[in-house]
């Protein structure tokens, strides 16, 4: 028999909702990720939102296309201690050509920890731009951020921006 | 290694894992990728897609062209006609077929090469092969549809593909093939299968559908399939591995 009907039969019995969902996921300001549970085996395990208000949280909107002045600009972590270990550092990246203009972006380090990053240089020529910059490139602080600890190696579903993006940080990356 | 480029006007990744130069075998897979945007994109007078919508095409159609055609018309059929590789005046829009199908091709030269460690990105629609080191499996984070500061869950893969289409980034560019309005019944649909052909042109077309494409994309071959419907609840179906929360870690 082929793979159809049975398909079928697993979807059925498979389906999950990933999420009780409605709650956890209004996500707006919810911020980051995700559910869950180390699926055993096949099918879906249905997993909790986990969803822990994001270091950057509020970035959305508002500020796309400019400078600084997102929420988590402050570096901060006082240059405390032992100096080796938590220097803080800025380094601006280079900027990246995409579809839709320069992307580039700041990261702040502490030691080798990455404590913000900041679009320094968004497109911003239309009102689509702007739309895409707000959907795309704070999600994408987000998945950068959050990669330090959740070791996301890339991204589906981010089109335009996410790559100039992740090379803009890349390079600052590089030159620190 | 890890290889930037800008194809078809969206960039594109290759991150390889493996030790050695990977610079000439990125260099063919990018080249692999850059010609079928020379073939295929409707921005080139000069494409044989082009050419062919133009009525300008006396030659026979290229190997490749049929063979992204026959693609396109397969999940057609399979998706009920929700996905379309020809417009209602008749000519053709394979670009949703092309970008997966040419990155699978381009993820050849590098098994072809000999890497068996690598993640090739073109665009947001994801190839991974191997482990990005210590055995472990890749992590590919899905783009939240809800929230721009937050990612919807991440995948664990171990060599397959993922792609996911929805609205949010490039508009209402997806049509419901049987209406031709653009489709709204979700917000994003993720499929990963053991190729990226597969995974997505069965994103595009779950997408389309809307859920009732879900068990269309298992049986065409999907592994699993994750869809945010409209109301913004995530519903899974088929094989997909979460990957463990950040804190644990």
């Amino acid at each position: 028999m082929n793979s159809k009907s049975w398909r079928g039969t697993i979807l059925f019995t498979v389906i999950l909702v990933v999420m009780g969902a409605t709650v956890g996921l209004k996500l707006y300001g919810v911020g980051e990720q995700v559910t869950a549970a180390p699926a055993a085996s096949t099918s879906t395990s249905s997993g909790a939102t986990g969803s822990s208000p994001s270091p950057s949280a509020t970035a959305s909107s508002g500020d796309t296309s400019s400078a600084g002045s997102s929420p988590s600009s402050t570096p901060t972590p006082s240059p405390s201690s032992s100096a080796s270990a938590s220097a803080t550092k800025v380094v601006t990246g280079t900027a990246v050509d995409t579809r839709y203009g320069p992307v580039q972006v700041k990261v702040t380090f502490s030691g080798t920890t990455i404590t913000a990053v900041d679009t320094v240089q968004a497109p911003n020529g239309n009102g689509r731009d702007q739309e895409i910059n707000q959907q795309a490139l704070p999600i994408l602080q987000q998945e950068v951020l959050s990669a330090q600890s959740a070791n996301i190696d890339t991204v589906s579903g981010a089109t335009y921006t996410s790559e100039g993006y992740i090379q803009s940080v890349q390079s600052a990356i590089d030159q620190r | 290694m890890r290889f930037v480029e800008t194809v078809m006007g969206i960039p594109m990744s290759i991150d390889i894992r493996d030790g050695g130069d990977a610079a000439p075998a990125a260099e063919r897979a990018f080249g692999v990728l850059r010609a079928a945007d020379r073939r295929f994109s409707t921005y080139r007078p000069d494409s044989e897609v082009s050419r062919a919508n133009a009525g300008m095409r006396e030659e026979q159609p290229s190997a490749d062209f049929e063979e992204v055609v026959a693609i396109g018309e397969a999940a057609a059929v399979a998706s009920r006609g929700a996905f379309r590789v020809r417009r209602l005046d008749g000519t053709w829009d394979l670009d949703g077929v092309v970008k997966g199908w040419a990155a699978a091709r381009a993820a050849r030269e590098l098994d072809a090469a000999g890497f068996r460690d690598y993640c090739l990105n073109a665009g947001g629609d994801v190839i991974v092969s191997g482990s990005p080191g210590g055995g472990r499996p890749w992590t590919v984070g899905i783009r939240s549809p809800h929230s721009p500061a937050a990612m919807l869950t991440a995948l664990q893969v171990t060599g397959g593909a993922v792609a996911t289409s929805g609205a949010y980034e490039r508009g209402e560019h997806i049509v419901d093939g049987r209406t031709g309005s653009p489709a709204r019944s979700l917000l994003s649909a993720t499929v990963v299968a053991d190729d990226l052909t597969t995974a997505d042109v069965w994103a595009t077309a779950v997408f389309a559908l809307g859920a009732e494409g879900i068990p269309l994309a298992l049986a065409a071959g999907a592994r699993g399939v994750l869809v945010v419907d409209a109301a913004g609840r995530p519903v899974a179906a088929g094989e997909l591995t979460f990957a463990p929360p950040a804190s644990a870690a």
